[in-house]
């Protein structure tokens, strides 16, 4: 699946690693400012407090 | 470059002879087995990947985030303070009388700041009006909204992580009784005194009570009551601990001299 983007980018091989290291990094970015917030709610890590006054 | 862009070039025809060539020859059973596999198998890596970044964000980085939002907090607070950050009379205990209990500001405000030198001597925490999600996963220690402010007859309770986001609890349990916990607001300084701590199932809303646990009785004592969760790296269970009010300064008489150079630190004064 990586190999066949990777094949299907446009540009010279560097334009290609170049291009992929900025997709890696979009990747991150998403991840840490959306998917990783949201998935929080589900790990119990973050229950610290008593009953159901959690939410306001 | 030249050089380059011609093995480049020629790079990307071959790739595409190699790709024309699959589907003329007859596509087996055990080709689209490979391919379908080899995509799973490289997106179930994709994902241990993702989880592991996951847990390293939610361990590490959620801490380096809500740790520089607490210090901006605390040079807020700080900068609207207006009282003096040196002990004004160091040497003569003085009765200040009943203390004052401020008003609760909106959610998500500063109430103050708390001190935990048994924490550590930089161990300077906003307090914020409100235990939802996003008051503590930045701010660190939020106040429950049904209980009392510092300083009044009755429970000032509190809520903080034990890890993640800040950790601002996590070591609620190195605690020892008689431990002082200072609270600073805009009207003074109240000094708690920890009692103990009770280890309760998570429904246990009784630990809110004015008199914590004991459902109806009219409380004769301000108390500090913090919840975490326990154990550490777990939320079975919470971890409740409970300080006492010792004593109280107005703003005007400056902090207590045992957190004097941690409050004059915090204020920009050191």
């Amino acid at each position: 699946m990586y190999a066949w983007i990777f094949r299907n980018l446009p540009g010279p091989v560097w334009v290609r690693i170049l291009t992929c290291l900025v997709l890696v990094a979009v990747a991150l970015v998403l991840m840490v400012q959306f998917l990783f917030p949201w998935f929080s709610q589900f790990t119990t890590l973050t229950n610290s407090t008593i009953g159901l006054v959690q939410q306001p | 470059m030249a050089h380059q862009q011609t093995t480049a070039d020629s790079a990307v025809p071959s790739a595409r002879r190699g790709q024309d060539q699959g589907p003329r020859r007859p596509l087996r059973a055990s080709d689209v087995i490979r391919k379908v596999s080899q995509v799973m198998g490289e997106l179930l890596i994709t994902a241990g990947i993702v989880l592991l970044l996951f847990v390293g964000w939610e361990l590490w980085w959620t801490n380096v985030d809500a740790n520089a939002k607490q210090t901006e907090a605390v040079q807020a607070f700080a900068q609207e303070f207006t009282g003096p950050v040196t002990p004004q009379n160091p040497a003569e205990p003085v009765d200040f009388g009943p203390p004052v209990v401020g008003t609760a500001p909106a959610y998500g405000e500063t109430i103050g700041i708390m001190y935990i030198p048994r924490f550590g001597a930089d161990y300077t925490r906003p307090i914020i009006e409100g235990t939802g999600s996003d008051v503590l996963d930045t701010l660190g220690l939020g106040r429950y909204e049904s209980t009392s402010m510092p300083g009044a007859l009755g429970n000032f309770a509190v809520a903080g992580h034990r890890q993640t986001h800040g950790a601002v609890l996590d070591n609620i349990h190195t605690l020892v009784p008689g431990d002082k916990i200072y609270v600073q607001t805009a009207d003074g300084y109240y000094t708690y005194v920890f009692r103990n701590n009770q280890i309760v199932l998570p429904n246990r809303t009784d630990v809110l009570m004015p008199v914590p646990t004991q459902p109806g009785v009219t409380p004769k004592e301000s108390i500090l009551t913090m919840t975490s969760c326990n154990p550490r790296f777990g939320s079975q269970e919470r971890i409740i601990a409970y300080s006492i009010l010792e004593s109280w300064r107005p703003a005007s008489a400056g902090p207590p001299s045992e957190i004097a150079a941690q409050v004059a630190q915090a204020h920009g004064k050191a």
